[in-house]
């Protein structure tokens, strides 16, 4: 409750702050700071103070899954903002606004991770995207951008569209908005329950960039401004991904045995759709696009198994995937030719960002020593216990096998080809290069300590 | 301690060298550290051979049911003593080359060191992935950094093959872990489980698969003729003489006698492959121009004569098996020595382009003329021992075509006799021609190395029992473990 709130006040802070600060740099601050202070208040919620006692209704129920999740995002939004803050003034006039539309997101994604009532869920996936429309447009003389926000405005509005009456069937079967599901009470109006889980279940799958409901990614992704596509990829999927899991695990937990099925043919789809064309990509920009499809593939497999294992495993694998991302994204902002020609020889001009950078990379690669080692390797775990998943775990590690290729591809550049000499990139500032290398660090600590994230759980 | 030493002194120093800028600091930092490996692994062999001190086990990954446990067995020994004394040899022997960035070189070396002996030493099915691709990535830079003109993509062969076999066995890890009564990677968890025929030989292939990419065994091998032959060459040693051992080591210790109803059943199809291999390896080996690829195809008969007598499941076989993964690591270094000097004195690796060499180069000619006979595996030299209690295996293998097996494996040894004699012929004998006529001699660290390389070979040969002591238990406990004849019985 402390985040939400303090998330929504915040978003309003920067709104003024545009007319009061006439610095960049203090706007950067203020919002540094705030993202600070919300990580701090949700870590105090976590600890059982809460400064706001709002009555829900049971509506929004904040535990400790919910809460640390927060956490994981608040985190990965603060060297998210500690990175590519400063390449936001690249893209337009309002820097301020940016700030303020990236608060109010938060407080879009603490209502998603956190609801009991398919309202709030509805609520908060607006709240979400609404803001994600204007970041995508806001590099506003470059056509693409446009394209990309009108394009995931409309495509966006029509999956919304099927949510709400995936939300409207439920409540014709159910006769309440409320995931809490009481085992005693059976729904008689059985096709009903099961066309809105559907809907929902598309609507839901559109938003995590799911096959076959992927194909605005790429576009949007590679329109967008670099330094939102990196937010959009990372933090908004990872959130969706919460609201995802926690709409199936709790208001349709009886219907499992039929859902289990789709989300394994979906979860199939998206590792080989991702992977594949991701392979053929020349733009590293568009081929973090596909990669993220294929990621979220593997965070479906969390879903497909359900079980804490699952759940323990998607909070790992949304940490390590957005740190890692992030990362990727901040310094490919920072480059002048996005193709993977443009990395050739980064590691003779800038040793650190190139070691930084491989790290980065390998964990998204899934080798060991790294989170995103660990984060597969939960998700396999989970997977494996469920009966006869073996085609599907056997065909997702195939698929990661597949993904080794186009992340290496990036190393391949920084390491063994030689650059041009001409080719510049902007220069890294020190503190960037810090902040890389402290990234790189953690990426390396949750790879081999993941108790400290999970612990958390069970405070 | 003595495990936790083998695995932190290279880690720890490989971390070092990365920040360490003059070149001959670097060598002779690398060249310390390793002799420092060497001592550990001897004191583990000889002074501190209690039980307490080859074990440790620290607490890591908890929750997930894994710790951080290692052990020196039998095989242990041995193949830590071999990493052990490879790298100071690889280390003297190519002394004289130099490097761009030598100290990232050196520091990638010691990096793949403390990998190798993770791999050898860890008792935990997770540790033991870790380790496996952690040996993996120092090589797969040293390969694309340093490597010959089509080394980024031949090494990326290398690396997509690898890294697909292990994921296929990371799975069956996860299986047997989670049928394991209290979810534990632990290897004694592992040799306890009690599992159905059927589900022991898909999850045999799952493991198969990833050792037998990485020994390689036919027809899984079609990365490493390429990689050997890119790779620059104290890499290629470290590949050829210690890495591949770490598929052995899986079939030894994670696949027999965890799977040993499905390696049973699947033994005549294995052992198949391996035959297959050694012929048809040693038949590509009679035509190679290119020494770097004659010797990796020899390579590959050499494992795949291992691979099957480790499959005839036999006490002589696994004692052979086990001698021969050493003599095989010493000797094959030896010939690495010996080519890369090749290499470096006549800018070519090309039988057809060299000759004469005797005259000019005795000493390098006596010593080549040691090691590759040793490579044949003629009497009074190592390999005799190792193949000689690998036959004996063989002939000895419950499989019903035991005998055609042996023959064919057995024509594997003339064929090697045929290309070892046909380049040596060709290489240090004949006309000298306007390559080789400026060919000078050995220098003082190439024969110390070849010196120390002989006397093992001969040693091993004529007094093999202090290997075979080493090992004698690992083996006798592996053949009991793996015994499966009480199962018929039964019925």
């Amino acid at each position: 409750m402390n985040a939400l709130i303090i998330s929504a006040i915040l978003g309003v802070v920067m709104m003024f702050s545009s007319i009061l600060l006439k610095q960049k740099g203090a706007v950067r601050n203020v919002a540094v700071t705030g993202i600070i202070l919300l990580i701090l208040v949700n870590i105090l919620e976590m600890g059982g103070t809460v400064f706001f006692k709002v009555n829900t209704r049971g509506m929004i129920v904040f535990d400790q899954f919910a809460l640390l999740f927060n956490s994981i995002i608040f985190l990965a939004t603060l060297i998210y903002l500690l990175l590519s803050a400063k390449d936001m003034e690249k893209v337009g006039v309002n820097y301020a606004e940016y700030f303020a539309l990236i608060f109010f997101i938060l407080c879009g994604v603490t209502l998603v991770s956190s609801f009991k009532s398919l309202l709030i869920l509805f609520l908060g996936i607006e709240i979400i995207s609404i803001p994600l429309y204007i970041l995508t447009g806001s590099d506003k003389r470059n056509l693409k951008s446009n394209e990309a926000s009108l394009k995931y405005f409309l495509l966006g509005s029509f999956s919304t569209g099927l949510m709400l009456m995936g939300i409207a069937l439920y409540y014709g079967a159910r006769g309440t908005f409320s995931t809490v599901i009481d085992p005693l009470i059976t729904v008689t109006a059985k096709p009903l329950l099961i066309s809105g889980m559907s809907l929902l279940l598309f609507s839901m799958a559109f938003k995590v960039s799911a096959a076959p409901f992927h194909f605005w990614t790429p576009d949007v992704y590679d329109g967008a401004p670099t330094v939102f596509t990196s937010f959009m990829a990372t933090i908004i999927k990872a959130a969706v991904f919460i609201g995802f899991i926690r709409l199936f695990d709790d208001a349709f937990e009886q219907a499992q045995s039929t859902w289990r099925i789709w989300i394994a043919v979906i979860t199939a789809v998206t590792l080989f759709i991702g992977n594949i064309t991701a392979v053929f990509q020349q733009s590293v920009k568009r081929m973090l696009a596909y990669s993220s499809i294929a990621q979220a593939g593997f965070m479906l497999l969390s879903l497909y198994a359900m079980n804490t294992e699952a759940k323990e495993g998607l909070l790992i694998y949304a940490a390590a995937y957005c740190f890692a991302t992030i990362g990727i994204f901040a310094v490919l902002a920072k480059m002048s030719d996005y193709t993977f020609d443009g990395f050739n020889g980064l590691s003779k001009k800038e040793p650190l960002i190139a070691a930084t950078l491989a790290i980065l990379l390998l964990s998204l690669a899934g080798i060991p020593l790294t989170a995103g080692f660990l984060a597969k390797f939960y998700m396999l775990k989970a997977a494996i216990a469920t009966p006869n998943s073996l085609w599907l775990v056997i065909f997702a590690v195939l698929m990661a096998a597949v993904s080794v290729y186009y992340y290496f591809r990036v190393i391949q550049a920084m390491y063994f080809k030689e650059g041009s000499t001409s080719s510049s990139t902007t220069e890294f500032s020190p503190f960037f290069k810090g902040a890389m290398l402290i990234l790189a660090g953690l990426v390396i600590l949750l790879g081999l300590f993941p108790d400290i994230l999970v612990n958390w759980l069970y405070f | 301690m003595v495990a936790f030493f083998l695995i932190f002194l290279p880690l720890l120093t490989g971390l070092l060298v990365f920040f360490i800028k003059e070149e001959k600091l670097v060598k002779g930092f690398a060249f310390l550290s390793s002799l420092a490996t060497l001592t550990v692994s001897l004191l583990g062999l000889t002074l501190f051979k209690a039980e307490e001190h080859l074990q440790f086990t620290a607490q890591w990954m908890q929750p997930l049911g894994s710790s951080f446990s290692l052990k020196l067995d039998g095989m242990g020994q041995l193949l830590c003593l071999l990493t052990a004394i490879s790298y100071p040899l690889v280390f003297l022997g190519s002394w004289n080359s130099s490097y761009t960035k030598p100290s990232n070189f050196f520091a990638l070396m010691l990096l793949a060191q403390a990998g190798l002996m993770g791999v050898f030493l860890a008792m935990d099915a997770l540790l033991f992935y870790f380790f496996w691709e952690l040996a993996l990535i120092p090589m797969y830079f040293l390969c694309s950094q340093w490597g010959g003109e089509r080394r980024i993509q031949v090494t990326f062969k290398f690396f997509i093959y690898t890294f697909i076999g292990s994921v296929l066995m990371l799975i069956g890890i996860l299986y047997l872990q989670s049928k394991t009564p209290d979810h534990s990677f632990s290897l004694r968890a592992f040799y306890n489980l009690e599992l159905t025929t059927k589900t022991q030989s898909w999850l045999f292939w799952l493991f198969f698969l990833a050792f037998a990419i990485k020994m390689p065994v036919f027809p899984f091998h079609t990365w490493q003729p390429d990689t050997y032959e890119q790779s620059p060459t104290p890499t290629t040693m470290i590949l050829s003489g210690v890495m591949v051992k770490m598929g052995l080591l899986g079939l030894l210790r994670w696949l027999l006698p965890v799977l040993p109803i499905a390696s049973y059943v699947w033994g005549d199809v294995v052992m198949s492959l391996s035959i297959i291999g050694i012929v048809y390896a040693s038949l590509i080996a009679i035509r190679q121009d290119d020494i770097k690829r004659l010797v990796a195809y020899s390579s590959i008969a050499h494992i795949g004569l291992m691979c099957a007598a480790i499959f005839a499941e036999n006490k002589s076989g696994m004692q052979g098996v086990l001698l021969q993964m050493f003599n095989h690591g010493i000797n094959i270094i030896g010939l690495w020595i010996i080519v890369e000097i090749i290499e470096r004195r006549f800018g070519t690796r090309k039988i057809s382009e060299l000759g004469g060499l005797a005259q000019k180069a005795p000493a390098m000619a006596i010593f080549f003329v040691i090691i590759a006979l040793a490579n044949i595996a003629l009497p009074l030299t190592n390999a005799f021992a190792g193949e000689f209690l690998m036959f004996n295996g063989l002939l000895n293998a419950k499989s019903n075509y035991y005998l055609w097996f042996t023959v064919f494996a057995g024509l594997g040894i003339i064929l090697a006799a045929v290309y070892t004699l046909n380049m040596i012929r060709k290489v240090f004998y004949g006309e000298v021609n306007t390559i080789t006529a400026a060919a000078t001699d050995l220098k003082l660290n190439e024969k110390l190395a070849l010196g120390i390389i002989v006397v093992l070979i001969f040693w091993m040969g004529v007094y093999p029992q202090a290997m075979l002591d080493v090992t004698d238990n690992f083996s006798q406990a592996l053949t009991e473990r793996i015994d499966i004849s009480h199962l018929f019985r039964k019925k």
